[in-house]
C-alpha cells in the first residue's frame, strides 16, 4: 500500500437494507481526505449517491435480489484520486443499455434509468468489467 | 418507510419522515402516492423537508406519483427540498417537471 492511502473493505448481504450504513461510512471517510479544496459536504454527498446507485445495480441487476449472495466494496483514497469499486458475483448487466438521458425530453417521465447517468455526471469515469468470479463496477474521481 | 399523513382542506400533505429516500424504501412511498390517487385524490404534497438524501429509486417513485396524478387530472406538487436533494432534482432535469415549493403553506396555496 501507498504511503498515505486509506483503504477500506466491506462486505455486507445483498440487500438494501445496508445501503444507508455503506453510505454514511463513505461520507466518513471523505472527511479523512486532506488536500480538498472544494465543498467537501457537497463531495460527501456525491460519493454517497453514487455509491449507493453502485450498490443498488450490484444488488438487483447483478446478483438479482438473491438475499444469500454478498457485495463486496472496496473504496480506495490515495494522493489524488478515490476510486470506488463495487463487486457482484452475477452474470452483469449491460450498463450502457440502463442509462437515461435526462435532456431527452422523450424520456424525462422515465421511473428508471437515472442512476446511471448520476454516476457518469458525478464521476469522472465509471466501468464495467468482468472479474474472475463475477463483475466489477469502478469508479474515479480526482480530488486534486 | 415512516411517513405521515395531514390533511388540510382538500390537500393531502404526505410528510416523509425519513432521512433518506432511496432504493431501500422509495417503493412504499410509490405505493401510498398509488393508493392516495386511486381514491380519488385530486391535490397532493409531498413535503421532503426531513430527507437529506435522495437516489435515482427515489427521483423514481416521485415520477411515479406525477405521472399517476396527470393521468387522473389530479396535481402532485413538492416542498422543503434540501439542498442536496435539490442539487439531484437540478442534475436529473427533474426540476423542470415537478412544481418545487420553499414551504409547505406555499405548495397547498399554489393549488
Amino acid at each position: 500500500m501507498k504511503k498515505n492511502q486509506i483503504e477500506l473493505e466491506i462486505r455486507v448481504p445483498n440487500q438494501t437494507r445496508y445501503l444507508s450504513l455503506i453510505g454514511k461510512i463513505s461520507e466518513e471517510l471523505i472527511a479523512q481526505v486532506e488536500g480538498y479544496v472544494g465543498d467537501r459536504e457537497t463531495l460527501a454527498n456525491h460519493l454517497n449517491v453514487v455509491l449507493t446507485e453502485a450498490l443498488v445495480n450490484a444488488i438487483r441487476h447483478a446478483n438479482e435480489n438473491n438475499p444469500e449472495e454478498v457485495v463486496q466494496i472496496r473504496i480506495t483514497i490515495s494522493d489524488n484520486e478515490i476510486l470506488m469499486q463495487v463487486f457482484d458475483h452475477g452474470r452483469g448487466f449491460n450498463l450502457t443499455r440502463a442509462a437515461l438521458n435526462p435532456n431527452d425530453n422523450r424520456h424525462s417521465l422515465d421511473e428508471h434509468g437515472r442512476g446511471l447517468f448520476i454516476m457518469q455526471s458525478l464521476m469522472d469515469s465509471v466501468e464495467y468489467r468482468p472479474t474472475k468470479d463475477g463483475n466489477v463496477l469502478e469508479m474515479r474521481k480526482r480530488y486534486r | 418507510m415512516n411517513m405521515k399523513l395531514e390533511e388540510n382542506g382538500k390537500v393531502m400533505v404526505v410528510v416523509v419522515k425519513e432521512e433518506r429516500l432511496d432504493a431501500h424504501n422509495a417503493e412504499s412511498l410509490k405505493q401510498e402516492l398509488g393508493r392516495l390517487f386511486n381514491e380519488g385524490r385530486s391535490s397532493v404534497v409531498v413535503d421532503l423537508k426531513e430527507v437529506r438524501f435522495i437516489d435515482s429509486s427515489g427521483l423514481g417513485a416521485l415520477v411515479s406519483g406525477f405521472k399517476n396524478a396527470s393521468s387522473r387530472q389530479a396535481e402532485l406538487k413538492l416542498s422543503s427540498l434540501q439542498s442536496q436533494v435539490k442539487s439531484m432534482f437540478e442534475l436529473t432535469r427533474l426540476h423542470r417537471v415537478f412544481d418545487i415549493y420553499q414551504t409547505v403553506d406555499e405548495a397547498i396555496d399554489a393549488f
